[in-house]
């Protein structure tokens, strides 16, 4: 075709002109292949986002053709069904109870969690052409597709024991991948009473604990000292040569203008350079750090982090906040550097980033669907890790892994010693009122073994409750513990 | 069982419509003889009859309703006729383009009795009327030669049936497109933009000079800045467009050109900085999701859709194309990606693409400088309106707010797209008239050009 418009327009009088009609022609046809390559590439990469929106009602006409598909955790535990009576009512079935509550989420007074976020594939059926016909045909519902999590049922479990009667969440990632291998969220509710307790968990009472609230990935706390990576990373970045040779007195107090910051207990640390001021969790070497940072690229650091944007995952979640600028007064920065001040973040985010220094300074996508089958277990979709970016250097994830292996070795860590694996992490408490002396329990952190299974890292935190190493730190034991079990 | 018919019937549409799209381009190979590009076209119609039947199938299967076969069939009778007229009248007419009008037809009426009955119905007499009253235009092209005298009188006409509705237009949407003559809705400026393809055709086929150049652009301005006040961005820009290459391919000076598109660059960012209804535009199409409750939701409805419908479709009536806002004119693409499928609509723009390659290889052919432009003109004109909503329902654009030619329910439209397929037609049966005149030897040399229907 196009040689002979070519040969046309060769033969044409005026050639010049019959040339600029051929340069139209082009023009067009080079347009609209943009436009079907456009199509194409929507129908093939955007469509999900559009077809998985909640304002999209089109999935509802799904759930008159289809039976929702099942959950299941990665070792095989259903987490939800749809049991159909004889009558042919649907009841939406939760196995996995107040374990997976914020995890897989419920169906019915809206969606969350994986229920929300596997909607489309819970409600397609990729069975064998002709069944669905016959079921058609009989004017029967076709079996949904079924998704299969990376939850780990025994460490969910595990980790929704741990946390015991304390409101609080915990993260479980393997920072190779970014599989999510559990995720906690406390006060819980139960799924299969979710439409009876409806009003009760949406009173006003209610609101105030936020049952329904995942605090794992929508919770925002200010993250106490295991904000300290941060800052020591900032030191890092700030004193490329010298942050090795960093020393500082501590007296147990540290004071600038009419702010003074405390350690814990007003204990004197005595000297320490870096690595020892980030294991003894020194509050006051790390104000006196703080006042030396550049404060818009210590700014510029946290937003690479994650901080005041979106973080890469399909559910909902909270944006966590970062905000210092060159105006703030000194004790401003001095609390900012010791995670204290304005900042707040999500368990989750300090679970993204510690899988970051774990996996040499590289995250990985975090997901949570692992593969989706047809109601006969033949696989439709396998989902496979993904980089996102490396948000540190591996020299930078270095350095921050031996400080945070020294936690454990000489610091705040101490308990999670074991024969079994190496653990790494950093504790933090946090205060979140002036009127008390309760504080939040955090810890961040990870385990390695040698020629073993892959890495794990946690986030831990457990509300109103007392200082990290206290109450975070044993619930990360009992993870690490169940997951390297096996093992023995 | 009813669900077996609606599933069965499109994926067959599906494959019988690839089929179609495919012989569309098979056409236009160069070593075909007459024989050959017949019996393609022959293929096309049954396919076309095929498609339509299959359709209706699924849409008698739903409603249950027997009027529906009866619309059915007055659809069936209503393309034979127009078919045939052709073929009886018009021997040497392209059969490409009147099977194309057709199916094109056809696919819209199917897709409005899914919307509206009523509508379609209203449109399908609509169709009737255009029909029977642009059948005269390839004879009046290929005999009047006056029409070339009338520049000033086009330029006149356009200016001023633009400015009436401007100052008497009805608002719909925000902008004014439409008057009402005696309960009849027009919208004139769909019948200017072939007026005006007729006014820079006769400008320029007398002449490139420089102060024609002017005149033209001055009255292609006046076209443009109407427009935009009355807020038709859709229009003013494709009079825009279809000025800049008329008069790039007339005067051969990209200079025009590239001046013309920075003018009109200019021109864009100072309405966005100028008017909210710019900048509402260009916020839905840069992040519909994030103001999907107000400037967002008419294009987050159209991309449900069709990201829903997927490549396959959800089958006639299966989907949800009530809820896209306009759904039967500017939108009816997004309605047919839905339920039709993906590779459907894929298929549907290249049907049209066929088109416009159609009508820019007759104007390469015809000797006649002002037959050339004017070939050219309105292949502009229908494919960049093409390009205007396809690309506007899929997000890849801005929306303009323009309808598809033949398939988007509107009297207006249709009858201006009809009389620009009809014009191109006497344009396309003239060059072959001009092709006999220049004697045996060149007919003899020409007859495989002459192939090409």
């Amino acid at each position: 075709m196009e040689k002979k418009l070519r040969q046309r327009a060769g033969s044409g009088k005026q050639t010049g002109e019959s040339r600029r009609l051929l340069g139209v022609t082009y023009a067009f046809l080079g347009i609209f292949l943009c436009l079907m390559g456009y199509i194409a590439y929507f129908q093939f990469e955007k469509s999900e986002q559009f077809i998985n929106n909640p304002y999209n009602r089109r999935q509802e006409l799904f759930a008159e053709r289809v039976v929702r598909g099942n959950i299941y955790s990665a070792d095989g535990v259903t987490l939800a069904e749809t049991v159909t009576d004889e009558e042919g009512n649907e009841t939406r079935k939760y196995p996995g109870g107040r374990i997976f509550a914020h995890v897989v989420g419920y169906s019915g007074h809206g969606r969350t969690g994986i229920e929300a976020a596997a909607n489309f594939s819970l409600l397609r059926s990729n069975i064998f052409y002709v069944e669905k016909a016959v079921s058609d045909l009989q004017g029967e519902k076709s079996p949904g597709d079924s998704v299969t999590t990376t939850l780990d049922y025994d460490i969910q479990l595990r980790a929704f024991d741990a946390l015991g009667r304390y409101d609080g969440a915990v993260v479980v990632m393997e920072p190779e991948t970014g599989k999510i291998l559990a995720m906690v969220s406390k006060p819980d509710f139960d799924p299969n009473t979710i439409d009876a307790d409806w009003e009760e968990l949406t009173s006003d009472d209610a609101e105030e604990d936020s049952v329904l609230l995942n605090r794992a990935t929508q919770g925002l706390y200010p993250p106490g000292s295991t904000f300290k990576l941060l800052t020591t990373l900032a030191y890092m970045r700030q004193n490329p040569e010298d942050y090795e040779t960093y020393s500082f007195q501590c007296t147990g107090s540290y004071t600038k203008g009419n702010k003074t910051i405390h350690c814990h207990n007003r204990k004197s640390h005595g000297s320490e350079d870096l690595m020892t001021s980030f294991a003894n969790s020194c509050n006051s070497s790390y104000a006196s750090l703080g006042l030396t940072l550049d404060i818009p690229e210590f700014q510029a650091l946290c937003d690479s982090m994650l901080f005041n944007s979106e973080l890469p995952v399909s559910f909902e979640y909270s944006e966590s906040s970062f905000v210092l600028s060159g105006q703030d007064d000194a004790a401003a920065v001095m609390e900012t550097a010791i995670g204290q001040g304005k900042t707040l973040v999500t368990p989750f985010h300090m679970a993204l980033l510690t899988s970051a220094i774990a996996n040499d300074g590289v995250l990985m996508r975090p997901y949570v669907i692992d593969h989706v089958t047809d109601a006969e277990g033949n696989l439709v979709t396998q989902y496979q890790p993904r980089q996102y970016r490396e948000l540190l250097s591996g020299e930078e994830a270095a350095v921050l892994q031996e400080y945070m292996r020294y936690v454990v070795e000489h610091g705040t860590a101490e308990s999670l010693k074991s024969d079994l694996y190496e653990a790494a992490g950093k504790t933090g408490s946090a205060e979140f009122s002036s009127n008390t002396d309760a504080s939040h329990s955090w810890f961040v952190g990870y385990a390695h073994q040698e020629n073993g299974k892959p890495d794990i890292a946690v986030a831990v935190l457990v509300e109103d409750s007392g200082i990290g190493s206290e109450y975070a730190v044993p619930i990360a034991q009992e993870i690490f513990e169940e997951y390297y079990r096996e093992e023995e | 069982m009813t669900n077996l018919i609606v599933e069965t019937s499109k994926y067959l549409m599906l494959f019988l419509f690839a089929c179609y799209t495919y012989e569309c381009f098979a056409a236009f190979r160069g070593s075909l003889t007459e024989e050959k590009k017949n019996r393609i076209f022959s293929r096309q119609i049954v396919l076309m009859y095929l498609i339509h039947l299959d359709g209706y199938l699924a849409v008698y299967a739903v409603t249950d309703d027997v009027m529906q076969i009866l619309f059915y069939a007055l659809q069936v009778l209503f393309a034979g006729v127009t078919l045939l007229c052709y073929r009886l009248l018009y021997p040497r007419s392209s059969r490409l383009l009147a099977n194309n009008m057709c199916m094109l037809l056809l696919i819209g009426f199917l897709i409005l009795t899914r919307l509206s009955e009523q509508l379609a119905f209203r449109q399908f007499v609509i169709a009737g009327i255009a029909m029977a009253a642009t059948l005269i235009l390839p004879y009046i092209v290929r005999k009047a030669h006056f029409l070339r005298k009338l520049t000033w009188v086009f330029a006149a006409v356009g200016i001023m049936g633009l400015g009436l509705v401007a100052l008497l237009g009805r608002t719909d949407y925000g902008a004014k497109l439409a008057v009402e003559v005696l309960g009849v809705t027009i919208q004139p400026s769909e019948f200017i933009k072939v007026i005006f393809v007729f006014f820079v055709a006769g400008l320029f086929s007398e002449g490139n000079d420089f102060g024609r150049v002017c005149l033209g652009s001055a009255v292609a301005a006046v076209h443009v800045l109407i427009l935009v006040a009355s807020r038709d961005l859709g229009g003013a820009l494709i009079f825009f467009v279809t000025y800049l290459v008329m008069l790039y391919v007339a005067t051969g000076k990209l200079f025009y050109l590239a001046g013309g598109m920075l003018a009109g660059s200019i021109a864009a960012v100072a309405a966005y900085n100028l008017f909210s209804h710019v900048q509402v535009r260009v916020i839905a199409w840069k992040d519909p999701l994030s103001v999907i409750d107000n400037e967002g939701y008419q294009i987050c409805q159209s991309l449900f859709a069709i990201g829903t419908g997927g490549w396959f479709g959800m089958g006639l009536y299966q989907g949800m194309p009530e809820r896209i806002p306009v759904v039967e004119q500017d939108f009816i693409y997004s309605a047919i990606a839905e339920e039709l499928g993906g590779i459907f609509a894929l298929c549907l723009l290249m049907v049209c693409v066929s088109c416009l390659l159609m009508i820019f290889y007759m104007a390469m052919q015809v000797r006649e400088n002002f037959y050339r432009l004017i070939a050219l003109g309105l292949g502009t004109v229908y494919g960049f309106q093409v390009f205007l909503t396809i690309g506007g329902v899929t997000k890849f654009i801005p929306s303009t707010g323009v309808t598809l030619p033949f398939v988007s329910y509107g009297g207006s439209s249709l009858l201006s797209t009809m009389a620009l397929f009809a014009i191109v037609q006497g344009i396309c049966i003239l060059r072959q008239d001009k092709e006999g005149a220049h004697g045996k030897k060149a007919a003899a040399k020409s007859r495989e050009r002459k192939t090409d229907r």
